[in-house]
């Protein structure tokens, strides 16, 4: 299988000069260290933050590109590292990293890994009753800044500064004024000394909030006399994987199934961390009352949705294909034209233009409807007429599609048949159902299997004609009436009330998945496309 | 000629006159059917020219011919610091140009080499392109947004709202069918023309960019445009990855006059959707039996 390469590439080599081939050489060679260098960087920094899938990925790509840079022998990968680099990332990463995703609680309150979130957690300081205290004066610097002298209780002050490390002064430092009767400068170069005045209204709302200094060493001040220095409130033991409460005295055992540190009370620590569990995502969506629901609705409407998209379609596409074949028709080609038009608008266009005339008080449609029937329908309010509304739009979007397609497909059909079928006594209609139709779906039948599957995850016209409204009223989850599952899931994942519920989202994604790939396996198997597309290979 | 409407002419057991009443009256009949269909295709495109005409930009006294019709609206839109149009357009222009060039090249490559080399493993690895085409890229969309998210963080130029990252999510849904595509024109260019450049020492690369890319250029232009059209009208993922007015796509701007006062500034939404729309209606009408003939390639084959 090689030969070829190596055959035209024997032939070649000597016709190069070879200064040419070593430059070339030398160019790669600098080219794949820059990459690996920025790829070590990068894993780096993806490592210390624990965010493996990525660095995975990373590494994967990083590898690919130099195997195939390094190695004669996969010369002409060489060619397809971009593109495989690209899919790596954005197609391959994200399909495995959502079957991943499935099988975990990735979902608000459980973002973090367990390091991250271990991390987090020791982030958190409380003001311990015997601790170290101290007395303070506030100074503002020009820019609103506010900093602190401390007093200790062995007389030794340090400036404390939000973000910086607590800094030791003493009073006969350059810009330091003279001390008062408390001890404290009265003034700072910088800064404005705060006065009791200035100090009383901004003490509970903005200065008790302010943490001063850099951890470990935090102050925080307790009343308008007396500042702090905070502890770390949780302590984690790796030993035992328990959390120790220093305030209160509480014992956090980490408990992996649920992806939280549990006190003997049942009390959890936030934020709560990533573990994998298993089928559970599945099992909800199967057994829980609440969820199954929405879900079993949802799914139904989806169902109904492509293939009443479908049908549609592909009755008026074909209807039009039928009546502006004849050769006879007036300004034949011009009208055909006319008609695509509605495919060739942004479809995002043609539906907010949709909206438009749809639209509940003042759209032509809607005003119109009134006037004739004194009545209209709630296009984006009532149930029924946005799943309406919602056919309506996919249909004016996707005739003209079907049409091209049929147009194509009629004049491959042979006149012969037809003469034969006119000898034969047959009707217009006859001829119509009994040969036209079934020649026709013998070479659009797969796409309208095509059309099916696309619609099925149509998200751009529910999204954008109701965004899956109106909404079904008590589900757990929010859910629409319009909502087909790629909506609904999407909703699941950012729009959720309670949170993004990544998991449980990628896990209905999955399932989609699966139905979207037995129908596109039926369409490749059944139809003998696989066999067709393998062979052009 | 072959559908059923000519076919009912070519009868031959009736009498010529009947034949040609029922003939006229069919037309008549197929007339008038055309005629609410053109209506039903586009009467929502007149309308938004006609919204976009009127003057006061409010949906409640449009007329299908506006009294006093005025570039009012046009200019509103352009003057307009709350919808920053102009600078949407130029985002999407920009993505979509980016994105199209960038698929282009890299698809090219890719085919090309599928096209004219042969190794161990190349079968699999095309049939495992197409096979992963088959999971649509708007399932992973949530995978896409943390990916962006987490690449953020180390550089903001390819994470959340940033047209790089949006660049990049997009040159994935462009690669699977795109090297499909051109791996079939590279077949159909014969191998002797690289050989006989082999024989003469060229290199694969000076082949390819020399010999063959000139020799194909015209389809890429075409999956070019293509790729831009489909990036240009791309709305969800957009809307997703993109979070400030000032970065939007026009699609995702455009969306973005329904959530505020849609009725009272229908005229300035029309003439943006008109100014959006134009540009690529006209590339399909120009485009249309490239893509009309793509469309049907899969559906009358044999």
């Amino acid at each position: 299988m090689t030969e070829a390469i190596t055959g035209t590439r024997g032939r070649a080599t000597p016709l190069v000069p070879l200064s040419n081939f070593l430059t070339r050489y030398v160019l790669r060679l600098l080219g794949l260290a820059l990459v690996d260098a920025f790829a070590v960087w990068l894993v780096s920094l993806l490592i210390r933050d624990a965010v493996w899938p990525l660095a995975a990925a990373v590494i994967a790509v990083t590898l690919l590109v130099n195997a195939v840079n390094l190695s004669d022998r996969l010369y002409p990968l060489r060619w397809m590292s971009p593109a495989f680099a690209i899919i790596i990332l954005t197609v391959l990463y994200p399909i495995v990293f959502t079957v991943y995703t499935a099988f975990t609680n990735y979902s608000d309150g459980h973002l973090l890994t367990k390091v991250q979130s271990i991390r987090r957690i020791g982030q958190d300081r409380f003001l311990p009753e015997g601790g170290v205290t101290y007395r303070w004066a506030g100074f503002r610097s020009s820019d609103g800044e506010i900093a602190l002298w401390l007093v200790g209780e062995g007389g030794q002050a340090y400036l404390a500064r939000p973000g910086q490390p607590l800094e030791e002064v003493t009073a006969d430092a350059a810009g330091v004024g003279p001390l008062d009767a408390d001890g404290f400068p009265e003034s700072l170069e910088g800064y404005t000394r705060l006065g009791l005045r200035d100090l009383l209204p901004i003490l509970d709302s903005q200065l008790a909030p302010l943490e001063f200094g850099e951890p470990p060493q935090t102050i925080k001040i307790k009343s308008i006399r007396e500042a702090a220095q905070l502890q770390q409130r949780y302590v984690y033991d790796e030993t035992q994987d328990v959390i120790l409460d220093q305030m209160t005295g509480a014992l956090y055992t980490a408990d992996d199934r649920q992806g939280f540190f549990v006190s003997e009370t049942g009390a959890t620590l936030n934020p709560g961390y990533q573990v994998t569990i298993g089928w559970s995502n599945f099992q909800r969506l199967l057994t829980s009352p609440a969820l199954r629901g929405p879900f079993i609705q949802v799914f139904v409407w989806t169902i109904v949705f492509a293939l009443f998209s479908v049908l549609t379609t592909f009755a008026l596409g074909l209807f039009m294909a039928l009546v502006f074949n004849d050769p006879h028709f007036p300004a034949r080609k011009l009208v055909r034209t006319l008609l695509i038009l509605p495919y060739a608008i942004p479809g995002v266009i043609g539906i907010l233009i949709w909206r438009g005339m749809l639209n509940q008080h003042l759209g032509v449609i809607t005003t119109n409807m009134v006037n004739l029937f004194g009545w209209a329908p709630g296009w984006f309010t009532d149930p029924f007429w946005s799943k309406v509304g919602v056919l309506l739009v996919n249909l004016w979007l996707g005739y003209p599609y079907m049409m091209l397609v049929c147009t194509g497909a009629l004049q491959a059909i042979s006149s012969d048949v037809y003469e034969a079928a006119e000898v034969d006594g047959a009707s217009t209609w006859q001829r119509f159902w009994n040969i036209t139709l079934p020649l026709l779906l013998v070479s659009v039948g797969p796409l309208l299997i095509a059309s099916f599957t696309f619609n099925f995850n149509n998200f751009t016209v529910i999204y954008a004609y109701n965004e899956g409204l109106p909404p079904i009223p008590g589900t757990p989850t929010p859910a629409g009436y319009t909502d087909i599952l790629i909506s609904y899931t999407f909703r699941l994942a950012f729009e959720s009330g309670r949170g993004a519920q990544y998991a449980y989202a990628a896990a209905i994604t999955i399932v989609i998945f699966l139905i979207v790939a037995s129908i596109t396996l039926f369409q490749y198997r059944f139809l003998g496309r696989w066999e067709e597309v393998s062979e052009s290979v | 000629m072959s559908s059923l409407a000519t076919a009912a002419t070519g009868t031959l057991k009736q009498p010529r006159s009947s034949i040609r009443r029922q003939r006229s009256l069919g037309l008549v009949l197929r007339v008038l059917i055309a005629v609410g269909a053109v209506i039903f295709a586009l009467f929502p495109i007149v309308w938004i020219f006609s919204a976009a005409l009127n003057p006061t930009s409010s949906m409640a006294n449009q007329r299908l011919i506006p009294p006093n019709a005025s570039m009012a609206n046009f200019n509103e839109l352009l003057n307009n610091p709350i919808q920053p149009f102009f600078r949407w357009l130029l985002n999407s222009v920009k993505v979509a140009g980016i994105t199209s060039v960038l698929a282009v090249f890299v698809t090219a490559l890719t085919a090309y080499a599928f096209s004219r080399f042969r190794f161990r493993g190349r079968r699999s690895l095309l049939l495992t392109i197409l096979l992963i085409q088959v999971f649509p890229n708007m399932l992973t969309i949530v995978a896409l947004f943390l990916l962006l998210r987490q690449l953020g963080d180390y550089f903001p130029s390819l994470g959340l709202n940033s047209h790089g990252g949006l660049i990049l999510v997009y040159l994935g849904t462009q690669m699977g069918i795109n090297i499909w595509l051109m791996k079939g024109f590279f077949d159909s260019i014969p191998r002797d023309i690289d050989e006989s450049a082999a024989v003469d020492g060229a290199t694969h690369w000076q082949a390819f960019w020399r010999l063959i890319f000139p020799l194909v250029r015209p389809v890429l232009a075409v999956v070019g445009i293509l790729a831009f059209v489909s990036t240009f009208n791309e709305f969800i993922l957009a809307s997703v990855l993109l979070r400030s007015t000032e970065q939007f796509t026009l699609m995702v701007g455009l969306y973005l006059f329904v959530t505020q006062n849609f009725a009272q500034e229908w005229g300035v939404f029309a003439a943006g959707a008109l100014i959006g729309a134009l540009p690529i209606a006209l590339l399909y009408v120009l485009l249309q039996d490239q893509i009309v003939g793509g469309l049907t390639q899969g559906a009358v084959k044999g």
